[in-house]
């Protein structure tokens, strides 16, 4: 399973919170590849576990939350193995991560410049003059207008679109492995947003970095991913390369969301909506935890959950309809 | 030929900038807009942020003062209403805003949140009040139990459908919808677009929709306006401004939004946006778009261009075909 294609493989993921409501599954077996140099897209609702699967890679799931069991192997190692010390080597030099909030991830205390600088001072050990120098060289390639300048400026005088640039410089400084990015471009506006999009491709094809993109914007997957996991609920229900998901999406969640966009390009008076909300995760639905709001719903489907099953070469789903035999849960 | 329900002309709307007691800028948030909503249409303003999409609302409503222009009610001027009539007006109009996690008082229950544009208006009181508020949470898809409980309680979509009902309450005429749907997962959207498009139809509303998201307001709006730092730039129907866009900002703007078709990565981009917008404080001259503008004149710095008709309503301020 672990070919030298993969960088990244994550193999039945399961991190829980444990709360004074109960314990939330946030995560139940989830389990991906990340390819070397490809740009994977995890996509679904607020809740159903795509931020919580950044964190958990990065050793990140703050108390009560705790990672149960499973494996994350970065080039075949267990980053689960990892002690603190050890993580916080990987953080920021081999795995980065650029979050959704440019304002609140950037220190308003700091020049942008020292900041994009720190990772250069910090793994690399480099002096300040230098790592200054550094820093300024890739914020031009974020393509941020007069880069000497704004290296000195502080986040607060920059707007979004180029304080997210700056992140994106801040990520990139120690040419990562693994580029985490959590919904960076969900603030922005379109204009802005295309032009972060291509440029975390040109960057992407340049450094050769694998990018685990995070969104729950499916028209971000379409234009930027090579692959995609559809998440819903704590579960991987979908998994495939982007055109054969958008071409044949196979699950019936993944099905149903995709109708629920009202479209840029043609226009309908009534959009089809998904009956039902998501379940809490502390006592989750028994089986396949999309069964309460199916409509293909089967008496199998409250029993066993369903296993993924390869239904054509690179796409995988969860789901009952398609055979497979299911474990009870 | 419906009648106008709201109308704006020349309104203008700039934001001084004071250092101690001396102006020394403004904020060019409205700029000379001339805008008609018609009774039972929904209007659309799209744009990015900062181009005086909310400015232009609020000033509408009459909860901004505008610096000059007028705006009309029915025909009538607004800034000519006394208070009492202001008060009334008042009870016509609603709005939805964009984070219904900030837009609900925490500290209120369910029935207090949505009773209470009931108790100001002098509606219904006590029993009545409670029944009025029933009926409006059953309007929006919620419960009877729903009545005695805290926003806390509810999720997202819900607390957006409390909002709705409270916009509803005292039967208004007109709701401004303020990124009403921004905010929501796409399953949630969809259902609160559709709720939004089923009591206009039972209300007879009114709506003035803004978004940044041009695939939301394709979808609801009949009319749509675009604006760029604080004109309108462009005007007309939904298939004017979507089949036809003419105003380079607007062919843009629908270039740069995002489709679900992967294969259109690949297509080259007829025009692509660079840079970002200018400061408001200090807007380029002539026309405001012309430092991005792919297919700009030498005049363009120098002339404003006028919003004129290009055939059927269809209004563009761009002065090179």
């Amino acid at each position: 399973m672990e070919t030298s294609e993969n960088l990244v493989v994550v193999d039945k993921l399961k991190t829980q919170f444990f709360t004074y409501g109960g314990v939330v599954e946030a995560l139940d077996e989830v389990s991906f590849e990340i390819h070397r140099g490809e740009i994977f897209g995890l996509v679904g609702e607020s809740g159903c576990g795509k931020s919580v699967t950044a964190s958990s890679i990065l050793g990140l799931v703050a108390k009560p939350g705790k990672v149960i069991s499973g494996r994350i192997l970065l080039d075949g190692e267990d980053l689960l193995m990892k002690n603190d010390h050890q993580m916080s080597q990987i953080r920021g030099s081999r795995i980065a991560m650029v979050f959704q909030d440019p304002t609140s991830s950037l220190n308003p205390l700091f020049r942008v410049g020292y900041q994009v600088a720190e990772p250069y001072i910090y793994h690399q050990r480099r002096r300040k003059r230098r790592a200054w120098a550094d820093a300024t060289e890739i914020l031009a390639k974020t393509g941020l207008p007069d880069p000497k300048e704004k290296a000195r400026s502080f986040p607060h005088e920059l707007s979004g679109g180029m304080r997210q640039r700056a992140m994106i410089a801040m990520s990139l400084t120690c040419e990562p492995d693994l580029l985490i990015a959590d919904e960076p471009t969900t603030n922005l506006d379109v204009t802005i947003e295309r032009q972060i999009l291509d440029l975390v491709k040109d960057l992407q094809r340049e450094f050769g970095t694998s990018v685990l993109w995070i969104t729950h914007d499916m028209t971000v997957v379409a234009q930027l991913c090579d692959r995609v996991g559809v998440m819903y609920a704590g579960n991987i229900v979908e998994k495939s390369d982007v055109r054969t998901l958008f071409r044949s999406p196979k699950h019936p969640y993944t099905v149903r969301l995709l109708r629920a966009i009202p479209s840029a390009v043609t226009s309908q008076e009534h959009l089809e909506e998904i009956p039902g909300t998501v379940p809490r995760l502390i006592q989750p639905p028994t089986g396949c935890r999309f069964h309460p709001r199916c409509d293909h719903t089967m008496p199998v489907c409250s029993e066993a959950k369903p296993t993924e099953l390869e239904v054509e070469p690179s796409h995988t789903v969860a789901c009952h309809l398609f055979g497979g035999t299911g474990r009870v849960t | 030929m419906t009648a106008t329900l709201f109308e704006c002309r020349n309104l203008t709307k700039f934001f001084p900038i004071r250092n101690l007691l001396r102006e020394v800028g403004r904020v060019h948030a409205v700029e000379d807009v001339s805008l008609s909503i018609p009774e039972g249409g929904t209007v659309g303003l799209v744009g990015e942020s900062g181009c005086g999409k909310t400015t232009l609302a609020r000033t509408l409503l009459f909860l901004l003062e505008p610096t000059s222009g007028q705006v009309l009610f029915r025909g009538d001027d607004l800034g000519a209403y006394s208070k009492r009539q202001l008060r009334a007006f008042r009870r016509e109009t609603a709005i939805v805003f964009q984070d219904p996690y900030s837009s609900l008082d925490p500290r209120m229950l369910v029935a207090d949140v949505v009773g209470e544009p009931l108790a100001i208006h002098k509606v219904a009181f006590g029993e009545d009040r409670d029944n009025a508020v029933l009926e409006l949470l059953e309007r929006v898809g919620l419960k009877t139990e729903h009545l005695y409980r805290y926003p806390h309680e509810f999720s997202g979509g819900q607390r957006q459908r409390l909002a709705i009902a409270r916009a509803l309450a005292a039967d208004p005429r007109f709701i401004l919808l303020d990124e009403a749907t921004s905010a929501l997962d796409v399953s949630v959207q969809a259902k609160i677009l559709n709720m939004l498009n089923e009591l206009k139809a039972a209300f007879q509303l009114t709506y003035l929709f803004i978004s940044h998201n041009l695939s939301v307001v394709r979808h609801l709006s009949d009319h749509i306006g675009v604006m760029y730092l604080g004109r309108m730039v462009e005007y007309g129907t939904r298939n004017q401004v979507f089949g036809d866009p003419t105003h380079p900002y607007t062919r843009g703007l629908l270039a740069a939004a995002p489709s679900l078709d992967p294969d259109d990565r690949d297509r080259p981009r007829e025009v692509a946006l660079e840079g970002e917008v200018p400061s408001a404080v200090d807007p380029p001259s002539g026309c405001r778009f012309h430092p991005r503008c792919p297919n700009r004149k030498p005049d363009c710095a120098n002339v404003r261009p006028e919003l004129v008709d290009t055939g059927g309503g269809h209004l563009v301020a761009c002065v090179p075909k």
